[in-house]
């Protein structure tokens, strides 16, 4: 049996995950949900007062909107739309039937709804800003959180289908975007440390699909678009990204038509925490027992 | 091979300016190229010139001026020859 599934077992065990018989999606004790929310406190004491306007959006997004950010462009294989049964009582009889049955696929007649699940938590904010007109010269500083979907079943705990990412999305000049991501970077590293986590920074890429998404990863990388903040959890030579810095350029300006006030076309970067990777990275580091962590982190998370 | 290129830069690249206004050398990004046009133009020319670009060869350097775009399916076919 691999390290990982002897670490979800582990949290299975301990009541900390809650299995649900599919892989990637598990329910979360209360013990686990109290990680969250103390690293989400230590976010706000960090970021907080640099004065981003908080939104929160349900874990659905406009599928008008998602169509638009070219998710399926570059992510097909994780995307995953919400569908409805929409027909008939005659329609309902057959279904039920089918679903009797059981030889056929009762879902190959629901039809898409207007919602796609949210694949990341700043998806719904860029037409969102756009709306509201121009962004002014001092740039603009959001703070989202939201569930997230990937379709990527795993037995790795830290692959979850569904799990939350915290966001700080930042646009305005290139330089001010950029200078936002450097000291995010900065600031990840010290709050990683704060709470006893060994972190590496190093570039990455999104995975982008297909051969295409080859030229894709390429590009990211050579232009330094993509950070991510490392920590060992399920294996020491592939650690887990629990953290990423995202420098977009102009591309969703452009796309979203997110302006300046002078006219030009907005910069956009966001940072993103995922939630359950760092509680995991936490729970692996210091055990899976929170009561018995070492005072320093207990004292940095609950104060 | 260049106009060819210059053809199929012209259908899928999706500029802004006109692709004859465009020296062989100019930069390609900087006249409004972007990551996924740039991604159509890589499978646009492998189905032309039946080649495949091999992973090294798959960034930004090799689609950033139509001489460069030149320059790499030359040597693509140059080492098919040789194979």
């Amino acid at each position: 049996m691999d390290m990982q599934v002897s670490f979800l077992d582990r949290l299975f065990e301990a009541g900390l995950l809650i299995d649900t018989g599919v892989d990637g999606l598990y329910g979360r004790s209360g013990e686990f949900e109290e990680v969250i929310a103390a690293f989400e406190r230590l976010i706000d004491r960090v970021g907080g007062t640099d004065g981003a306007e908080a939104m929160r959006f349900p874990p659905g997004m406009n599928r008008e909107f998602f169509e638009k950010s070219g998710y399926m462009k570059s992510f097909p294989q994780l995307a995953g739309t919400v569908h409805s049964f929409c027909g008939s009582e005659l329609d309902h009889m057959s279904l039920i039937r089918c679903m009797e049955v059981g030889e056929e696929d009762w879902t190959k007649n629901q039809q898409a709804t207007d919602i796609v699940l949210t694949p990341a938590a700043c998806y719904p904010l860029y037409p969102t800003v756009a709306r509201r007109g121009k962004i002014s010269a001092k740039g603009a500083l959001y703070d989202l959180q939201s569930y997230c979907f990937r379709h990527e079943p795993s037995k790795d705990p830290a692959r979850q289908q569904l799990f939350r990412m915290r966001e700080y999305v930042c646009m305005g000049t290139e330089q001010h975007v950029t200078d936002f991501r450097q000291t995010w970077m900065d600031r990840g590293v010290e709050m990683m440390k704060s709470v006893g986590l060994d972190v590496t920074i190093d570039i990455a890429n999104d995975p982008f699909f297909g051969r295409a998404g080859k030229m894709m990863v390429n590009n990211q990388r050579d232009q330094n678009l993509k950070f991510e903040l490392l920590i060992p959890i399920t294996s020491t030579t592939n650690p887990t990204a629990c953290m990423s810095f995202n420098y977009h350029q102009d591309s969703f300006g452009l796309k979203w038509g997110l302006n300046l006030e002078d006219g030009s076309v907005a910069h956009t970067a966001c940072v993103g925490f995922g939630l359950e990777r760092i509680a995991l990275a936490l729970l692996h580091t210091h055990g899976l027992d929170t009561k018995a962590w070492p005072a320093e982190v207990r004292a940095t998370l609950w104060g | 091979m260049n106009e060819t290129i210059r053809a199929l830069l012209a259908k899928v690249g999706g500029l802004p300016v006109p692709v004859t206004e465009l020296e062989d050398g100019a930069d390609l990004y900087a006249a409004g190229l972007s990551s996924f046009a740039s991604v159509q133009l890589m499978l646009a020319i492998e189905e032309q010139f039946d080649i495949e670009f091999p992973d090294n060869l798959l960034n930004r350097k090799s689609f950033a001026s139509i001489s460069a775009i030149e320059a790499t399916v030359t040597q693509i076919l140059k080492a098919n020859e040789a194979a």
